[in-house]
């Protein structure tokens, strides 16, 4: 697990870079190095599935991220918001850390899942009883298409209205009410 | 935009088919082996993507255009309510019942032909999702500033 | 300890897209938020010496679908696991819709500042 512990702190260094740094383009790429790292995690934590679809997500999500900042003159912006704002938001920061220390002493220890300690838990029947209910050898193909599938199909309005917003949004047709008003 | 060299033309053309059956692969096999719908359908948006990258946008839209882009995502939407609701109309169950399994339990686990409604769920999912984002890749890609920034205030 | 460093990374998201001014720059920390979200929720189930939840052929039991107890009790959570696969493809989507939103008000204003667009002044 060594390697785990070092691609989290290869993570952390580039969110890190990714956020301070002045050039747009090298922010974007640093964010292509953070979805990277965190696909090879997912995989190191026994999540297939999700290095799978997080690494191909990536690749297009840089696409259009790069399709924004590219071919815009790249002003500069350095600096931040005014100092009154800027110091309201860090105190809300450093609240929100401090709620959150109280909350890491209720967890278990990384490596226990909560699951395994309840007898009845939800899992528990997914894993023991899923090849059985519906036949599917991966479990989560399972569970997300069988057991939850309200989850999946909620997900699909989501994906749907974010679709039609982003198109809506971008078509020509707006930008010809927005010009001449009567 | 109106494509790359001659060398990423020809590479990409190679490489397009291999990764639309690599796409086709993890949408079908998705109850077996690691993927599924959302995987897939990402695989296969995206080798439509390096079309337009390599080729122009021109190109891909004669092959796919935006109003069957979102045919095939309407179709795809429909098909999962669809699989949804014929599990409500067999037997006294509920919405989503895998009534193909639960009531013919045809097919053997680890096999292909095996557990019921989720490999057409999955075939349905990766529809909508590879044709929602082929689409919305297109509409970026279309999108032009026409003109500068006249409307400066 | 992964946990707080998990958390850490959600902080660095959370900072940058409070503090800075850059519209770009606030859908990348909205976007650093979301990958420490998926992390800790993947964390959460996750075993030490487990394996993934995907039954193979040592592990089937019985001719009807009995898995063995050795899956079950080395299997790792395949709840969270679910639930972060659609999160993923929805963070793609709302990406798209903040990336359009970016592109639209650029187009409009001439910058990507977003103290200098008076329209958003509240």
């Amino acid at each position: 697990m060594a390697i785990f512990y070092i691609l989290l702190l290869f993570v952390i260094i580039a969110a890190i870079i990714a956020v301070e740094t002045d050039n747009l383009l090298s922010s974007v790429i640093c964010v292509g190095a953070i979805g990277f790292g965190g696909s090879l995690m997912f995989l190191f934590l026994r999540a297939p599935d999700i290095a799978i679809t997080q690494i191909v997500v990536e690749v297009l999500g840089l696409i259009i991220l790069i399709r924004a900042t590219i071919a815009r003159d790249l002003t500069f912006i350095t600096g931040d918001r005014e100092f009154f704002g800027m110091v309201v938001s860090m105190v809300i920061i450093f609240t929100i850390g401090l709620a959150a220390i109280r909350v890491f002493e209720t967890l278990p220890h990384f490596g226990v899942p909560i699951f395994a300690m309840v007898p009845e838990a939800a899992s528990q029947t997914y894993i023991s009883q899923g090849l059985q209910k519906t036949g599917a050898a991966n479990i989560v193909s399972s569970v997300i298409l069988d057991f939850r599938a309200y989850d999946t199909l909620g997900e699909a309005t989501v994906l749907f209205t974010s679709i039609i917003g982003a198109t809506v949004i971008l078509r020509k047709k707006c930008k010809k009410l927005l010009e001449d008003p009567d | 935009m109106k494509g790359m060299t001659v060398i990423v033309k020809t590479i990409s053309s190679w490489v397009k088919v291999l990764i639309f059956l690599f796409g086709i692969y993890i949408v079908i096999f998705g109850h077996l082996t690691p993927g599924g719908g959302f995987a897939g359908g990402v695989i296969l948006a995206s080798s439509y993507v390096l079309l337009m990258l390599a080729f122009g946008r021109e190109f891909v839209e004669k092959n796919l255009s935006l109003g069957v882009a979102s045919k095939l995502d309407c179709v795809g939407a429909l098909l999962f309510a669809a699989i949804a609701l014929f599990g409500m109309a067999y037997g006294a169950a509920s919405f989503f019942y895998n009534f193909l399994q639960q009531q013919y339990q045809y097919g053997q686990p680890l096999k292909l032909a095996s557990a019921g409604t989720i490999p057409l769920s999955n075939i349905a999912i990766g529809l909508k999702v590879g044709a929602s984002l082929f689409m919305v890749i297109l509409a970026l890609s279309t999108f032009r500033p026409n003109g500068s920034v006249e409307q400066k205030e | 300890m992964p946990y707080a460093l998990c958390f850490l990374l959600f902080m660095i998201g959370l900072y940058c897209a409070v503090v800075k001014k850059n519209m770009v720059k606030i859908v990348i920390g909205i976007m650093v938020m979301e990958y420490a979200v998926n992390l800790f929720l993947i964390m959460l189930g996750f075993r030490t010496h487990g394996e993934a939840p995907i039954v193979g052929k040592e592990h089937i039991a019985g001719p009807a679908g009995q898995v063995s107890s050795l899956f079950i009790n080395t299997s790792v959570d395949p709840l969270p696991q679910a639930l972060v696969l659609t999160a993923i493809v929805i963070s793609l989507g709302s990406l798209a819709l903040m990336i359009s939103i970016c592109i639209r008000t650029y187009e409009k204003y001439g910058t990507f500042d977003i103290t200098q667009i008076r329209r958003l002044r509240g």
